[in-house]
């Protein structure tokens, strides 16, 4: 069974980076009811950011792991502030409109940011320096990289981060809070306006290290990766459940692994007749399923009536 | 302590809240009675911001609360306990009760606030660990009320404290709010039970269709036999 074996690893790379995307979306559900379709293109120019400066840092005879790490750096900063000024410029002054309107905001941001960086990259593939050097390890008849152990590694960590900042830390508890009712929160002296930043900042800081973690795996970069991956990791936080974190993590990693079985199975299944690049049907038949059968998700407690 | 002159709150087109003018004074409490939607709950929303009054002044120890962000009141010192409770659902009784305290950052003090606010509700003590949205609705009031409690506040606002409640656990909420009065607390206190109201507190002040028309000391609003035949079904 190396098969099952190598697309589960493969699943589960995939997975802890639509996971962190996932979180991204579903925090700012969680608090404002907001599906922020413009979150794939900050995860995508996150991953632009990266590349444009490990490509200049390339030549400078830094040591290859210092370059990645300071790309990785520039990324996340750049893709904090971008998620803050979406939040300033485009959601914050629709607070009160129906909330159709902040929904089309949304969508409209996500053409804009692809444009923009159509115009600044181009509109070809790029192709991602490696920094690591690749070394394989093999496994019961599957094999893996140092890259793939690195994202899922890195995912868990910053998962785990995630989890202790909403649980046990001040700014965690008002989130909390101004998800579960924020007219209360407001009465406790909880500055909403803040906390709605926050979960853009944070969720765009996780988007973006998502984004590297894509390019380093995949190697390659556009301008419209941000489209399939964000609609990716919004079926993962609405199989999770989307508004519940936990949820977000559980569904990213469950939809990689449907996925990879999918893709690493359908030859098998259809006799040859659909191949292995018609991965991308998985995430939607379960966002169909999910949404045919239980709405609010794996973890959703509460069916909400938010658009 | 608090002065409200002219306050008038609006929804669309529609007063419900027509200019009142009324007064708090430092440790004692008033009640503010009426019948269903006189207008008490949106006197007290707008006093705490969770509405933006159309117009008036809400004057606090010589401060003008309308000028503050409404997330800066309960630094102020002013806490409501909102009609329906308005509990953190999925968050336990304890957390409930430190987001009362998010305001404030001197721990010592509010771990005693904390000590002394599960000695007012033993019975939260032992649902400590519970998630609110788990607790019956007498022992969500109470969380409630512990949370505001948990603020430090100089003055309570409370909203209909009594509401949904079997009668027991009405007759446990009042007997808390009387032991947190007598300790000099202040507190406006809206309530569609006039009776109990009127009970527990010192001043009272009648709503009628968005505006006050009677106020008395609350004993003589009892004899009252207007009042009497009008909120107190006689």
């Amino acid at each position: 069974m190396d098969t099952l074996l190598q697309q589960l690893i493969n699943g589960l790379t995939l997975g802890a980076v639509y996971a962190l995307v996932a979180l991204g979306y579903t925090m700012v559900y969680g608090i404002i009811g907001l599906i922020n379709f413009a979150h794939g293109e900050v995860v995508m120019i996150g991953t632009m950011v990266a590349f444009t400066v490990i490509v200049s840092l390339a030549g400078s005879g830094m040591p290859p792991l210092l370059i990645l790490g300071i790309g990785l750096l520039v990324a996340v900063l750049a893709c904090m502030i971008l998620g803050w000024a979406l939040e300033r410029v485009a959601y914050r002054p629709l607070r009160h409109a129906p909330r159709l309107t902040p929904l089309i905001t949304a969508i409209g941001m996500s053409i804009v940011l692809q444009n923009v960086a159509m115009i600044i990259w181009g509109r070809n593939y790029i192709t991602f320096p490696p920094m690591i050097n690749k070394e394989i390890f093999e496994v019961g008849g599957a094999s893996f990289t140092n890259v793939q152990v690195a994202i899922v590694c890195l995912a868990a960590l910053v998962m785990l981060g995630l989890t202790y900042l909403v649980q046990r830390t001040r700014i965690g508890m008002a989130m909390r809070a101004t998800a579960q009712n924020p007219h209360v929160a407001l009465l406790m002296g909880v500055d909403i306006n803040r906390v709605i930043a926050m979960a853009f900042i944070i969720g765009s800081a996780l988007g973006a290290l998502a984004g590297c973690m894509v390019g380093s795996y995949y190697e390659i970069a556009h301008y419209q990766m941000g489209f399939m991956l964000g609609l990716k990791a919004f079926t993962a936080a609405v199989l999770g459940g989307i508004g519940n974190m936990a949820g977000a993590m559980a569904g990213g990693l469950l939809l990689g692994i449907i996925e990879a079985l999918g893709a690493g199975y359908i030859g098998d299944l259809t006799g040859d007749f659909l191949g292995s690049h018609y991965q991308d049907i998985f995430a939607f038949v379960v966002l169909i399923i999910v949404l045919m059968f239980r709405p609010s998700g794996l973890f959703g407690e509460r069916t909400g009536d938010r658009a | 302590m608090l002065e409200v002159s002219g306050l008038r709150v609006s929804y669309g087109g529609i007063q419900a809240v027509r200019g009142i003018t009324f007064h708090v004074n430092e440790g004692e409490m008033v009640a503010l009675i009426g019948a269903n939607g006189a207008g008490k709950s949106s006197t007290l929303r707008a006093l705490s911001r969770l509405l933006d009054p159309a117009g008036g002044s809400v004057r606090y120890r010589g401060k003008e609360l309308l000028a503050l962000p409404p997330h800066g009141l309960v630094a102020e010192g002013i806490a409501l306990v909102p009609e329906g409770r308005g509990v953190f659902p999925r968050m336990t009784s304890l957390e409930n009760l430190y987001m009362g305290a998010y305001a404030r950052n001197d721990k010592a003090a509010i771990a005693r606030d904390l000590e002394h606010v599960l000695g007012l509700f033993p019975r939260l003590k032992e649902r400590a660990q519970q998630v609110a949205g788990t607790l019956s609705g007498g022992e969500q009031q109470m969380l409630a009320i512990g949370r505001a409690l948990m603020s430090k506040p100089r003055l309570l606002l409370l909203d209909e404290p009594s509401m949904g409640l079997a009668p027991i656990m009405v007759q446990k909420i009042f007997e808390v709010i009387r032991a947190v009065a007598s300790e000099g607390m202040t507190i406006l206190l809206v309530e569609q039970n006039a009776k109990l109201a009127l009970e527990v507190s010192q001043r009272g002040y009648v709503m009628e269709s968005g505006e006050i028309t009677v106020t008395d000391e609350s004993n003589k609003l009892l004899a009252d036999p207007k009042v009497r035949a009008a909120y107190l079904g006689e």
